[in-house]
């Protein structure tokens, strides 16, 4: 670990140990599933055994007939459509006409106990007409026989499509000294957070609807509920208890959530549905399967000419963020190198298969993973180190993109030193025997998405309120979403820093709409920059008033005062103080209990052509990792003994939650690189299981050395901006160079599997090229 | 309820006398019949290990284990295993360490460490990553985790 520097903060910058630690560790930490309601029922789904049908008629007589069955809900019940971008609203609560995927909710239940429940479900009749299954999202390519959507283009399965044309790519090619091509192919992979998600609704006689639910956006959810259901926002209360893990799989608003508030309408009694891990696993919404072509031309010394992109992605049965992911594997190109000529073409095409949606490091990481493999190809063709490439075509501080992207603060070159230098770079690479390697992968990510997903941009993108009263506690009310992340330790972190109090007098509330001012909840990597900036506005302010009252006790100008160690005293003059309790019981003789607020607004950021805020945030984190390999070229087996991560999060604000972070995406991304896969035959999914989607155990992670070298970011609160999806990106290429350099075979398809692996030395053994003495 | 349905074990140290119907399992009899809610459901399979309690002092998976087999045994939960008040070492380290980031998984975990160190109090890296190894965790890549675990031995020792 590299040491950190005493900073300016008292408790920023250090390492924080969780708020909600102490409940975790004793089992007391409330999840949606410990809620237990008065009366509770059991909702149960039906799900599609077909992968395209349409719903020609349904009989539920039997199954509402059924002792302690209390409700039966089809698709005419609640038929408006919903989806988390205003513009694809393309899903049902549960599925209308048609069902498109094997796993679609088809018909729920409502009943006093499970088995009765699923007894119901059996009961129910579908007359169904099968249609075309299209598992392959080449088959949707061009008009087809019954698209999956009516909305597909012209007739065809594809959901979205963007072509983008910067400078003029043609010309950067055919002046080009030397061109390199990788063509990636992406097994779909999922979140496989450990707890699955769950809701429990309630209908009262008052009018009102509460839901809790599994969700990183309590914001999405609470409006969709209210335009499925009908029912204005301010009657429905959306809680979020304890979330066991989301990495987007609970982004967005799931159709689950609004069965069980319908079944809730419906019965007048509280329901929970609970689901099981084939219920996660069919409702994915996890990365995409990918196939993606990146072509780079670059000139004779290695500056980067330009990038032609292609991609090719399965999109599943909705839409989801898919428009967004059409976008970013395109877009998320233009970092952290520069690259003035740029083309894409990307298209998501709708498949028979569960929806994919929005993953760690969504968007980003196929596409940087082909990049990074092209430029280590770039590399050896120059015969340059790929550091040196890389350091040549960085992205300088304060500069813009060909698309227009702000870069303000980068300490890409700093990650690059930094981590050559502690992996013993220059004595290994091309260095180690046979069957061992390292490699150098790179990355950047969005601090935020720009742009709020819904049709109101002008309003802040988080709120943050603040309420002390005579007891000195202080409550703070937003409706960030910590699933683990640990938001609530730095929103809690932020305020006692302002205050200059202990951080055990900051109780951070439960999310809840009835009193949470509104933020967008946890996606695109936004928490820390805005829900931090609008902490510190909001602790600001409330400091500003407890200053002034300690002004007038003291008789000393406020400027002269500062707050910190729960007093606040004239600067130079610690004798001089009142204690916080003094200050603020004084500051409430005129208003009593002490409230304040603030809020975060993304500036303007982006061009004016179609697409252009697609990828446009208010800063970038920035990533270098290099990765040892050992090969057993007998087996193809290999680990991944080191791997040193240089990461740019600006200032890391809880360095605890910032290598978690890091800790956690690094085993995020080897599980992808090394065999995490969403296997299918057609549209079935093989492996709806953790036994059989296998994520890496703890002696598959390697020893891990981070290096946060990051410079303070000139708009992120005290400098910092995200570390929760960049970590992921950089693992990936960073493993598939290492295997090059370790047995010389670029491997273009993830996962890289043991047999893949053979297959590749196998390859090269035909081609009889050798390989460091192989 | 006949008297065969009624299950007497020792929990959390003291005995209960608890009616149970034959195919339950252990996991629904304490999450949903006696509300100890600390131990988590994640599979309902046995893959990870969210639901582990120690049944005669061994980790043991409460989903795969019908109720019926811990007659006139003793099962702890995380519930058993926290003190009344404060936390106990490997409690302690795991909030120190930040060995938990969503807390799903977490429960599982010590339960499973604070067995390993009763039975082995300086275990091995590589006697620990076994041990947690019916584990799943997809949060911390398991090195915080591990980190607390050797810091709470070493507490300990």
């Amino acid at each position: 670990m590299s040491s950190p520097e005493p900073g300016p903060y008292r408790l920023l910058g250090g390492r924080i140990p969780y708020v909600e630690g102490p409940l975790k560790v004793t089992g007391r930490a409330e999840y949606t599933d410990d809620i237990q309601r008065p009366g509770m029922l059991v909702g149960r789904l039906l799900r599609s055994p077909w992968p395209h049908a349409r719903l020609v008629s349904v009989d539920v007589r039997a199954a509402r007939a059924l002792p302690g069955v209390l409700a039966v809900l089809t698709g005419d019940r609640y038929p408006t459509p919903f989806g988390v971008l205003p513009i694809t609203h393309d899903e049902t609560a549960i599925a209308v006409g048609k069902a498109r995927y094997i796993g679609d909710i088809v018909a729920a239940v409502a009943a006093t106990d499970e088995l009765t429940a699923e007894k119901a479900l059996s009961l129910v009749r579908f007359k169904v007409e099968p249609l075309p299954e299209y598992s392959d999202p080449r088959s949707g390519l061009s008009k087809v026989a019954e698209p999956i959507h009516a909305r597909g283009l012209l007739g065809s399965n594809i959901q979205k499509e963007v072509v983008q044309h910067f400078g003029d790519v043609d010309a950067a090619f055919a002046r080009a000294a030397v061109t390199v091509r990788v063509r990636g192919r992406f097994a779909g992979v999922t979140h496989a957070f450990t707890e699955p998600m769950a809701t429990v609704a309630e209908a009262t006689p008052d009018g009102r609807l509460t839901v809790w639910s599994a969700t990183q956006v309590p914001h999405y959810l609470h409006r969709t509920l209210s335009e499925v259901l009908e029912i204005p926002m301010h009657r429905i209360r959306v809680i979020k208890p304890e979330v066991g893990g989301g990495f987007g799989g609970k982004s967005d608003p799931l159709p689950h959530e609004i069965v069980c508030a319908a079944l809730a309408l419906e019965t007048g009694r509280p329901v929970k549905i609970l689901f099981d891990r084939e219920d996660v696993f069919y409702t994915n919404h996890g990365r995409h399967p990918t196939q993606n072509d990146v072509r780079i031309a670059a000139d004779a010394d290695g500056t980067f000419l330009g990038y032609d992109i292609e991609a090719l992605i399965d999109g599943g049965a909705w839409s989801s963020f898919g428009t967004v992911t059409t976008y970013y594997n395109g877009v998320l190109a233009m970092g952290p190198y520069r690259v003035p000529n740029f083309r894409y073409k990307g298209q998501r095409v709708y498949t028979t298969k569960p929806p994919s949606g929005a993953m760690r490091a969504h968007g980003g990481t196929n596409l940087r993973y082909s990049i990074e493999l092209a430029l280590d190809a770039l590399a050896e063709k120059l015969g340059v180190d790929p550091f040196d490439l890389r350091e040549r075509n960085a992205l300088p501080p304060n500069s813009t993109t060909i698309n227009q992207f702000r870069i303000t603060s980068t300490s890409f070159v700093k990650c690059l030193t930094a981590v050559r230098e502690r992996s013993g770079w220059d004595a290994k690479f091309r260095r180690l025997p046979y069957g061992r390697g390292v490699g150098l992968g790179c990355g950047f990510y969005i601090s935020g998405s720009n742009s709020p997903i819904h049709f109101t941009p002008k309003m802040p993108q988080s709120t943050v309120h603040l309420k002390v009263d005579m007891d000195g506690g202080i409550a703070v009310h937003s409706m960030q979403a910590d699933i683990g992340q640990g938001s609530n330790t730095l929103l809690a972190a932020i305020v006692a820093e302002v205050l200059g109090v202990d951080l055990e007098r900051v109780h951070v509330q439960r999310v809840d709409s009835d009193v949470s001012p509104v933020d967008l909840g946890s996606y695109s990597s936004r928490v820390t920059f805005m829900m931090g900036n609008a902490a510190r506005e909001a602790a600001e302010s409330l400091r500003d008033r407890l200053v002034a009252a300690a002004a007038r006790t003291l008789g000393e100008p406020a400027g002269s005062l500062e707050v910190g160690h729960e007093r606040i005293a004239v600067r130079g003059r610690p004798d001089r103080f009142v204690t916080f309790l003094d200050a603020l019981h004084a500051a409430m003789e005129t208003s009593g209990a002490l409230t304040a607020s603030g809020s975060y607004r993304s500036p303007t950021l982006g061009g004016t052509f179609k697409g252009a805020r697609a990828g446009t945030a208010p800063a970038y984190s920035f990533a270098a990792y290099v990765a040892e390999v050992d090969v057993d070229v007998e087996t193809g087996a290999y680990r991944i003994p080191r791997l040193w991560a240089a990461f740019d999060c600006g200032r890391a604000l809880n360095r605890l939650a910032v290598e978690g972070q890091i800790e956690g995406s690094i085993h995020m991304g080897l599980g992808q690189v090394m065999g995490e896969s969403m296997n299918y035959r057609s549209s079935r999914l093989l492996n709806p299981s953790l036994l059989e989607y296998k994520i890496p155990m703890p002696q598959q992670m390697p020893k891990v050395e981070i290096l946060l070298v990051g410079d303070d970011d000139p708009e992120g609160p005290f400098g910092a901006k995200e570390a929760g999806e960049g970590p992921l990106i950089a693992t990936l290429p960073a493993v598939g160079n290492a295997l090059y350099d370790a047995v010389g075979v670029r491997f273009h398809e993830l996962p890289i599997t043991p047999d893949r692996v053979l297959r590749g030395l196998d390859l090269r053994a035909a081609e009889h090229r050798p390989w460091k003495g192989a | 309820m006949s008297s065969r349905d009624l299950l007497s074990f020792r929990l959390n140290g003291h005995p209960v006398d608890v009616p149970c119907p034959s195919p339950r399992v252990l996991l629904d009899l304490l999450r949903e019949d006696l509300r100890l809610t600390g131990t988590k459901r994640g599979c309902d399979l046995g893959t990870c290990g969210c639901c582990t309690v120690l049944v005669d002092g061994r980790p043991t998976l409460s989903c795969l284990t019908l109720a019926r087999l811990v007659d006139g045994r003793s099962v702890e939960t995380i519930e058993g295993v926290s003190p009344p008040r404060g936390l106990n070492p490997v409690q302690a380290a795991f909030v120190a360490h930040g060995a938990t980031q969503c807390g799903f998984c977490t429960p599982g975990f010590v339960v499973t460490a604070t067995a390993l160190l009763r039975s082995n109090p300086r275990p091995s890296r590589a006697e620990i990553e076994r041990a947690i190894s019916g584990n799943l965790c997809r949060c911390t890549g398991y090195l915080k985790i591990i980190e607390a675990i050797e810091s709470a031995a070493r507490t300990e020792g």
